[in-house]
Order: structure tokens, then sequence, then C-alpha cells
């Protein structure tokens, strides 16, 4: 049984999954109306993101074909990408006025 | 396309026919609700503040309570003032004259306490109610809409669904000569550069961008990161990472219109067309805001779910989560769940909510209304004192 999941933009290394996957399971989505498909290394809720390649530390997070974050670990293909291996580049005070740099 | 509504004195169109009991202060508000509560017709607005403002605060309270009486769904307004609050009553009273409505002031010091002012209050609101019913419905066009356009409880399938389905209509309203408001700067934050390149001219393009450094600015003041508060644990859990992505799917509820303007919290704008209002991502506090400036009908995507409404404007809800739906279907008026698999086009979906609306102007009944779901708050932007 495939998940289904959603790719929003070409230029997105990251796609949606619109059902719960679980981990071992193949993710279809279409990029450029061609059928693609993944194995989820994770459980991955419904409407969370699936990294559709590789993402090394540090290199941005791109949904809507647009930044969204950076990658705090490196991530593989397949794996869940959340609040556990992502970061905001916007709105951190907490990094002491050395935020949004790049 | 026409719709059918309440012709007001000062010309605008209202889609709904309230007596508004209008608190001046926390301290006039119980008794301002209790009229309300008495009298079939009317509706009152939640004032928490009101009073030991100072400043731009204070006339952002005052600016939001004057606003939302000059909304054209309501009919007649009753000032409901304590008496020695900063926003006073007379004044409040002498500032909505120009609005042509049936207008009373009561205030409580002056007519001896809560069941002297509640007494007088239902009598004069009984009879404003009763005016108001004789008033028939007129033929108008759609253009004489302002919309609210609002979102919260976010997951994923709000920016994959619901907010371009909503975007969509938006668009539709906006092709017809009428008004669309976005809201919520904090969730413009990510999201400015695009928003920007669709401003009318350049200096509106600055202002965008000039209120969202400033958002962002007031949050980073604080020394946390806006992950504390946005997105919210729900929105997480529903699978939005980080503001620049909740920021990314909230603006395509605006879909693709130029921006003609960005207005002040609760100001009300001097066109047609789309614009941009400074307001707190917080649901009600946004919708306030827009309901300030003019929204007569306000649509509200939601992913988790939720229920809340506005005292003055009805507020369509619209999820594009099939569970959501499911299991909140006493809130959620619309469905855009075929989105998300693939069976509906974002066009498609953009015409439902755009009949919703229609329907709603005419009378239908939304889901929040019919559960008496009232929430409205000042967004407060100072201290106290």
């Amino acid at each position: 049984m495939y998940g289904k999941a959603v790719l929003i933009n070409v230029k997105d290394n990251v796609a949606t999954v619109t059902e719960d996957v679980k981990s071992g399971q193949s993710i279809v989505f279409l990029s450029e109306q061609k059928e693609k498909e993944i194995e989820a290394l994770d459980d991955i809720p419904f409407g969370h993101k699936v990294a559709i390649r590789e993402i090394f530390l540090g290199q941005d997070i791109i949904k809507y074909g647009e930044i969204i974050g950076r990658a705090t670990f490196n991530i593989q293909t397949g794996q869940h990408v959340h609040v556990h291996n992502v970061e905001a580049l916007r709105g951190r005070g907490d990094l002491g006025g050395k935020a949004n740099e790049n | 396309m026409k719709i059918k509504g309440y012709r007001r004195p000062d010309g605008n169109l209202g889609i709904r026919n309230y007596v508004l009991l209008l608190p001046t202060s926390v301290c006039s508000t119980q008794v301002a609700m209790e009229i309300a509560n008495k009298v079939t017709g009317c509706t009152a607005f939640n004032n928490s503040f009101g009073c030991c403002q100072v400043g731009s605060d204070a006339r952002q309270t005052y600016r939001t309570l004057v606003n939302s009486a000059k909304n054209p769904n309501v009919g007649a307004i009753i000032v409901v003032g304590l008496g020695c609050e900063g926003v006073e009553p007379l004044k409040v009273y002498e500032d909505l004259k120009s609005t042509g409505k049936p207008l009373a002031s009561i205030v409580i010091q002056e007519e001896g306490g809560t069941l002297k002012a509640f007494a007088k209050g239902c009598e004069i609101a009984r009879t404003f109610a009763q005016e108001l019913s004789l008033m028939e419905k007129v033929d108008a066009d759609i253009s004489e809409l302002t919309l609210g356009l609002e979102c919260g409880g976010s997951d994923t399938t709000s920016g994959l669904g619901s907010n371009p389905a909503c975007g969509a209509a938006s668009d539709l309203l906006v092709k017809l000569g009428g008004t669309s408001i976005l809201s919520e700067t904090t969730e413009i934050i990510g999201a400015e550069h695009i928003l920007a390149k669709r401003a009318k001219n350049p200096e509106v393009a600055a202002e965008l961008l000039q209120l969202v450094r400033n958002c962002e600015e007031r949050a980073k003041a604080l020394g946390e990161d806006i992950r504390g508060g946005q997105p919210t644990p729900g929105n997480i859990l529903g699978g939005i990472t980080t503001i620049e992505e909740k920021s990314l799917g909230c603006l395509y509820k605006a879909g693709h219109a130029e921006v003609q303007g960005v207005l002040d919290y609760a100001d009300i704008p001097d066109g047609k067309g789309l614009f941009v209002m400074d307001t707190p991502g917080q649901d009600i506090e946004s919708v306030t805001g827009m309901v300030a400036g003019g929204a007569q009908v306000v649509i509200f995507t939601t992913g988790r779910g939720t229920p809340t409404g506005n005292p003055i404007a009805p507020v369509i809800k619209i999820t594009a989560n099939k569970a959501t739906f499911e299991k909140m279907k006493d809130n959620i008026d619309i469905d855009t769940s075929l989105i998300i698999e693939g069976k509906q086009s974002i066009e498609a979906a953009g015409e439902v909510i755009l009949n919703e609306i229609i329907a709603v102007a005419n009378g239908k009944t939304t889901k929040a209304e019919q559960l008496n779901h009232k929430e409205c708050s000042i967004y407060k932007i100072a201290p106290t004192f």
C-alpha cells in the first residue's frame, strides 16, 4: 500500500504527505507530471513533510518554492522533516540580534 | 452580481441588522452584554479595555470601538458608559452621529447604577430593534461587500487547500469590484517579498515591508525564538514547522490581486480591492480589527478546527482537513478537502466559497452565528497604566 504526498513546487526539497505514512512504506508523489517514489524512513503523520532528496546540515528547506527554514541535521531522503531537524530563520530573538544574517 | 442588504443612512450596505450595545470600557461591558441578551435583535461588543490607556494604544482602542459601530451590519447603536473612563461615552456618541444611525447613550453613573441603566438600555434597545425590524432589504451589487480573510488553527492542509480556495474566492470578489482585507502581520513574516511584489506602487510595497519588519523586531525584542508562540503548538502538531512556512501558506488566502494599500488596525479602507491590515496573528483580535474596518462578512480557514465567530459579522468556516470537518461539523461550514485528494480544483472551490458568501450575505446563517459564537477582542499595543 503506497502512501501519497503532494509536491507543491518543483524547487521544493520536501513534500507533504496526505495520509499517515509508516516507516518502510513507499510514498508516491507527482513531480512535473511524473510519478516519483521514495521510501519513508520514519513514521510521518498526515500533513507533515518528508524529504524528497538529501538535505545537508545548514541547507535551506524549500516548500512552496520558498525558503521555510534551515536543516539542523543532515536529513536523508524519506526522513520526516519538522521541528526536530529544522530551525526557522525569522523572528529569532533568541539569537541576540544575529539572526537573519544569511 | 446582486445581493440583498440593508441600506444605511450613510449609504453603506449591511447584511445583518443589529442593534449594537457598545460598552466604552470594561466597567460597562457587563451591563451592555445583559441588555443585548435580554432584547432580541441586539448584539454587544465584548470590551475588556477602554480605561487607563495611553497614546497610540488608547487611540487604537477608541478607533476600534467607534469603527465597529460604523460597520454597516450595525443598524442602530447604544453607547453604554460607566461615566469616568478614558474612552469618554459622550465623545463616542458625538463621533457616531455622522453615521445617521439611530443612536443613544446610557451612562451608568448618571442613571444611578446597574438596574436603572439596564432598564433604560432595554427600553431603548427594544424600540431600536423594532424600528430595525421594519426595514426591508434592498437589491445591491456584490461590489459593496468587504470581505475579511482569516486563518486560524492552521495545519498544512490550510496552505495546500483551504487558503488557496479562499484566495480564489477573494480574487473573484475583487474582480467583481468588491474589497478584501488580508490581516495577521505576524503571518506575513517570511512571505513579505512575495506580497510586496503585488503592491500597486513602490510606496505601498515599502509600507508593507516596514510593517512586517516592525512586527518581527517587536518579537525579537523579547529575546526569544518566535517559535515559542508562532507557529502555535497546534500548528506544529499539524505539520507546520516554522513561521516562514506558516506565512507562505497564509498568504494564499489573499489570492493574486494587487495590494491597494496598507491599513492600521481597525482602519476603514479608502477604496476597493485588496488591502492589508496590521493585526496580530491571534484570530479574535485579527477578525475584530477587520470587522471594525468594515468587513460585513469573514471567511475563516482552519485545519485543526475552531469554533469562533464575531458579534457583528457572520464568519464562514472552511477546512481542507477531512478528519477535522467530520469531527467538528457543527463548527465548520465548508469542506474543501477534495482539493487535497486532487479531486477538486482550487478555482472550483473558490466558486463554492463565493456562492456561500452570497448566500450568507442574503441571510443564510453561519454555524458560528447559529451557535452564538460572538468572540471579540481589541489588539492592545501598550501596557495598561
